[in-house]
């Protein structure tokens, strides 16, 4: 008997695995998990610097809240285009992968954009990074999760350029699985920080 | 038909090339990466070794001018900030590498090329923080970098800087090989191997591994608020501007403890493999030993302010976090008498590794017990931050975590090389290490309790402190030649030892039923688990070993060169923050294109 | 494999811990004025109370270590592997057992955790009286001792009464620093924006060195400070020299220089014209000595330690160095070389302007 030793990657996954759970999945779980101590730390620290400011502007001063509750919706419209794109690819349609996947993408580009005009309309208003402990601690948590959000973006945007070649198969449906797994949970983020931030000031 | 394990390799070498410095740096194969992270941090081990020779040769004598206390300090930061993050973590990580996928009988890790990438990452950020040497002066703020002492005002120049991104740039390489860990654990055991069949070592990578994923964003998040103050000139530690500069200590803390078991537990885990296999009995009440593993992990997650007792937060607080230390006190103490039951009864064999085991037990005890003092708020108010401390981290560290990782390198040495390490040389390398140890840091205990403060360049004459330091002194040059020992022992046994076999001493876990050094497919054939030690009973033993022998087409994973050049990238990206575009665009420009061609290489 | 004969294992144990050992015992048999710096020579109630729970918490530490030691002995030299020793039963372990361990250390915890929860809360309560409030200052790298009920300011010397309540305000002007006199209790930090307090009745007359507990930067071990401790009546006529104007004063030089408290004070007459005294006072009106350091009646710099009285101090700069005429000398002629990091810069200054500065400074008794 003889053997022979092929030099494959072993697609992660694409084997059994002890617990049957996929490993990327598995990876990016564990990921999701240190995410979340990334926020949770960012999140307390702008709690704990709340109010110790010695100069204005304050929140309750800046922060428009309609503006920004119409973002976080279309934020949340996001997660449903995204579930959306997940469904399509795992039916094997191409068409409503490419559509919904677009979709999903353009109302984070929406969420993105919104930011922008945010932040430059507070500037105009005075707050910057450096202005006061609120300015500080706004911006870099804020600024984090936009960051997480045109990671997304762009992720989306390659799966989409996938989708439309017909390289996004249902067996591929996993790359789409985890990339809504990550939407979902900047999604969650923000629905953390626009509570605490914004309508509990 | 004999030959098959010959063929095998025919058929594999043709597309690998399997030596040769290429081979090295594209190399997946989680024993050769194994291999790589022990040879670099034992290399940063030993530089940080000279840096506390040293910072002893300063303290030899009263009002001595060997260093300027700038120097002093930056070679005490360092050799706290290469200790924790270039030396012990990572020899622990050569151990995760080499040995998890042999003990839970699988052919690699998960993600065998995110294994790469956290190797030269690694690399990469060791060589960054070195670089500080030559460009304005290492760090030298302490491995602690409190607030506001980090501020551009009080610390102008960029070896804060040089320490904050080198250790983002660590952090990755931490974060990205935890994962790995994590999915490699739970997800690629060989059959029949349970959660509680695991070996102890895997147990405890586990644990250390889950600690490391939550820990490091703390630390990532409070560095980037110091980066964020000292480039952007933002307010996160600036008292003037109502900061508290205790968020740093808080958030430091909060990732510091789980710290301190990141380095330890490994080597309780080391030690749990290597006691019972020299006692000729299974680990005593080896659910109990996980079980406190765990819960010792857990709760290192409710004790960070006791680094924090004299920093005033109310007696509240100082009751809770001295509640909460001191239960610590019992999942630790349950270990050591797990231990002791272990060898009660057994059938020692004084090789060197259990010399080193039973080292571990002795004065991890002693750190464990010095660390029970100071618990106790009131009683840690005259000992926070004087030698006192310094004693105690060295004998949890020092005893604890190197003790565990020596009594690692002289077990599996021989699995790694196929050859046996020198006992004599072992043995002399044990005891001149324990003696000198314990006359460098016994004193310490004392000269704190009398009064010497921590991280001060020199001292006053009269005070009582002058002989004990010069003791110490005598000491680390004694733990130098120790290693000296070592260090040749090492040298001549890898060519020279004795054919080790597969098996010399008779150990319980998977990896001893494969040939010395494995092959590179580890298991020819997955073999399926059939307790919890399978070489052992004769039937569990008979499957173990039929892992040797061929059923199929072995997969393996492909080579690649685009971690290397992603880590690379990377660590340009952020050093472009002290060197400037010029070097932080072209960063981007091959992290990016290390990404891109990481994900679209063929895979099957 | 290699069985070692056990009694030359335990030997060598032995010597690995001997001078451990001989360390124990020679610490032991030392007068605790060879230690002047040393935690067990509590001179206050405080430190007294630390002392009496840290004697417990030895007593424990002891304990557990012998057993442990002695178990671990005891394993090694009674199951080391003979020709003729039976292999070992497989115990996987035993319920009662492990159960009566992990009881044990809890019950230890217990004996400990109770006095030491009840030591933090008497020795964090609220001061039972206050006889004298101390606000502590840290700075980079000196201490700054302020009497505000008494109108005193001082530096790096803190006078008190002995048997009095001290009320110890700890605040700093820059870094983080920490508040240590080892004889009087327990350290505690000085943060920026986060005042702290401590108290504690000092019982015995003498003096007693401390100092700064956290890393602050160049000079850390450089911040020393000393705490003497005076009956009443010596503190009382201390008190009574710190709040007298300086031997060596006399009006402003400048009538738009800044007014502090210290200034409101009548001023003394000036040393005799044409001693260095006077030319000394002259120098330091005229250069930047002004710009950082307060003499009441002639400046009042803030930034550098008030030097109103500094002739009836021992020590100067951080209490680094023995307040002698030769060593002041050296001082003036270029601080950050006899302290690296001395935020006062080397002025350049003549022998001859150095005298008659050391002159004029030996004269603010």
């Amino acid at each position: 008997m003889s053997v022979a030793v092929a030099v494959h990657a072993h697609a992660p996954g694409a084997h059994r695995t002890s617990t049957g759970l996929n490993s990327r999945k598995m990876l990016f779980w564990a990921f999701l998990g240190s995410e979340c101590m990334f926020f949770g730390s960012l999140i307390a620290t702008y709690l704990v610097y709340r109010g110790r400011d010695q100069v204005g502007p304050h929140p309750h001063e800046i922060l428009n809240i309609p503006f920004t509750s119409v973002s976080a919706f279309v934020l949340l419209m996001s997660s449903l285009t995204m579930v959306l794109a997940l469904a399509a690819v795992q039916r094997g349609d191409r068409r409503g992968s490419g559509i919904w996947l677009a979709a999903t993408a353009l109302l984070g580009m929406t969420f993105v954009g919104g930011q922008f005009y945010e932040f430059t309309h507070f500037v105009h208003e005075g707050l910057t990074l450096q202005t006061n402990l609120f300015g500080s601690t706004f911006y870099v948590l804020t600024g984090f999760h936009g960051t997480h959000v045109t990671v997304g973006v762009i992720w989306l945007w390659s799966l989409f350029a996938m989708a439309v070649r017909g390289k996004l198969p249902q067996s591929r449906a996993l790359d789409v699985e985890i990339a809504g797994l990550y939407w979902h949970f900047v999604d969650v983020v923000w629905i953390a920080i626009f509570t605490l931030v914004y309508l509990i000031q | 038909m004999a030959s098959t394990i010959a063929t095998a390799a025919a058929v594999h070498a043709v597309p690998r090339s399997e030596s040769g410095l290429w081979s090295w740096i594209t190399t997946v194969d989680h024993k050769r990466i194994g291999a790589l992270y022990g040879v670099t941090a034992f290399i940063l081990f030993l530089v940080g070794g000279i840096e506390a020779l040293v910072i002893r040769l300063q303290l030899a004598q009263p009002g001595n001018h060997f260093i300027s206390p700038d120097v002093y300090n930056q070679m005490f930061t360092m050799h706290g900030t290469t200790m924790v993050f270039l030396a012990v973590m990572p020899l622990s990580a050569s151990f995760f590498n080499f040995l998890v996928p042999l003990m839970i009988g699988a052919r690699d890790v998960a993600f065998p090329r995110l294994n790469a990438f956290s190797y030269w990452v690694f690399l990469f950020g060791a060589i960054f923080l070195h670089v500080s040497f030559l460009h304005g002066g290492a760090p030298n703020v302490g491995w602690f970098g409190y607030a506001n002492l980090t501020a551009k005002g009080f610390s102008p120049g960029s070896g804060v800087d040089f320490w904050a991104i080198g250790l983002q740039i660590l952090g990755i390489a931490s974060l990205a090989a935890a994962f790995n860990f994590i999915v490699t654990i739970i997800n690629m055991r060989a059959p029949g191997m349970g959660f509680m069949r695991m070996p102890p070592f895997v147990w405890m990578t586990l644990v250390t591994s889950f600690l490391i994923i939550l820990a490091f964003p703390v630390i990532t998040v409070a560095l980037v608020f110091l980066l964020f103050d000292r480039f952007t000139g933002t307010n996160f530690f600036v008292p003037a501007a109502g900061a508290d500069p205790l968020l740093w200590q808080h958030l430091f803390w909060l990732f510091g403890h789980p710290e301190v078991y990141i380095l330890i537990l490994p080597a309780m885990g080391i030690i749990s493999e290597v006691l019972p296999a020299f006692s000729r009995k299974p680990l005593f009440g080896y659910p109990v030993v996980v079980y406190s593993g765990i819960f010792i992990g857990f709760m290192g997650w409710g004790v960070w302010s006791h680094h924090m007792f004299a920093v005033g937060l109310g007696p509240l607080a100082d009751s809770f976090f001295a509640l909460t230390t001191m239960l610590i006190a019992i999942p630790t103490g349950v270990k050591i008498f797990n231990w002791l039951a272990t060898i009660w009864g057994g059938k020692l064999r004084f090789t060197t590794a259990m010399h080193f085991a039973l080292g571990f037990i002795a004065l991890f005890t002693m750190g464990g017990l010095s660390g029970f003092m100071h618990a106790s708020p009131p009683a840690d108010l005259q000992q926070t931050d004087t030698y006192f401390v310094v004693a105690h981290i060295h004998y949890v560290l020092f005893g604890g975590a190197l003790m565990g990782i020596f009594a690692g390198i002289y077990y599996w040495f021989p699995k790694m090389t196929g050859r046996l390490m020198n006992e004599r040389l072992g043995k002399l390398h044990f005891w001149l290490m324990v003696t000198a140890m314990n006359v460098t840091f016994f004193p310490m205990h004392f000269v704190g309790l009398l009064g010497m403060p921590r991280r001060v360049y020199t001292y006053a004459p009269h005070m009582g402190f002058d002989w004990m330091n010069l003791t110490s002194t005598v000491g680390a040059f004694g733990i130098a030649v120790g290693l000296l020992v070592f260090m040749w022992n090492w040298w001549t046994s890898r060519r020279h030892g004795e054919p080790a076999g597969n098996d010399p001493w008779g150990g319980a876990s998977l990896e001893w039923a494969l040939p010395s050094p494995p092959p590179p497919w580890n298991f020819a054939t997955i073999p399926v688990v059939r307790s919890i030690d399978p070489l052992w009973h004769r039937e569990s033993r008979a499957a173990a070993l039929a892992a040797n022998e061929p059923s199929g087409p072995i997969h393996m994973p492909p080579s690649s060169h685009w971690p290397i050049v992603s880590a690379l990238g990377a660590t340009l990206l952020m050093s472009g923050m002290i060197f400037g575009w010029a070097i932080g665009i072209p960063g981007l420009v091959v992290t990016l294109a290390g990404i891109y061609a990481w994900a679209f290489e063929p895979c099957t | 494999m290699v069985a070692r004969r056990p009694t030359r294992t335990v030997m060598r144990l032995v010597a690995a811990l001997a001078p451990a050992a001989l360390l124990a015992a020679a610490l032991a048999g030392c007068a605790p004025n060879d230690f002047p710096q040393s935690t067990f020579n509590p001179r206050s109630e405080f430190a007294g109370m630390i002392q009496s729970l840290n004697l417990q918490l030895i007593f424990w530490v002891v304990l557990i270590f012998i057993v442990v030691q002695t178990l671990l002995i005891v394993a090694i030299v009674k199951f080391r592997a003979r020709p003729d020793s039976p292999e070992p039963k497989p115990v996987h372990g035993n319920t009662a057992l492990e159960i009566a361990w992990t009881i044990a250390p809890a019950i230890i915890l217990a004996f400990v955790a109770v006095p030491t929860v009840l030591t933090i809360f008497k020795t964090q309560a609220k001061p039972v009286r206050t006889d004298l409030v101390v606000k502590v200052i840290g700075h980079q790298w000196w201490w700054e001792f302020q009497y505000p009920d008494l109108g005193v300011v001082t530096a790096n010397e803190m006078h008190v009464p002995v048997g009095r309540t001290i009320v110890v305000d700890i605040e700093t002007a820059d870094v983080i620093h920490s508040f240590w006199f080892p004889a009087m209790g327990g350290k505690r930090d000085a943060i920026p924006g986060r005042p702290n307090r401590i108290w504690f009745t000092p019982d015995t007359v003498g003096v007693f060195p401390g100092q700064c507990a956290e890393f602050c930067g160049l000079s850390h071990a450089n911040m020393r400070m000393k705490l003497m401790v005076e009956t009443p009546a010596a503190f009382a006529a201390w008190v009574e020299l710190q709040r007298r104007p300086p031997a060596g004063g006399g009006a402003a030089p400048d009538s738009t220089a800044a007014v502090s408290a210290a200034m409101a004070l009548a001023p003394a007459p000036a040393p005799p014209a044409g001693s260095p005294a006077a030319r000394g006072r002259e120098i330091f009106g005229q250069s930047a000595c002004i710009g950082c350091h307060t003499v009441a009646g002639l400046s009042a710099g803030v930034l550098g330690p008030d030097l109103t009285h500094f002739a009836s101090r021992t020590t100067f700069a951080g209490s680094l160095f023995e307040n002698t005429p030769d060593n002041v000398a050296r001082w003036l002629t270029d601080p950050p070389g006899r302290k690296p990091g001395a935020l006062m810069p080397n002025l350049g200054l003549t022998p001859e302007q150095v005298n008659a500065l050391v002159a004029y400074l030996e004269s603010l008794k």
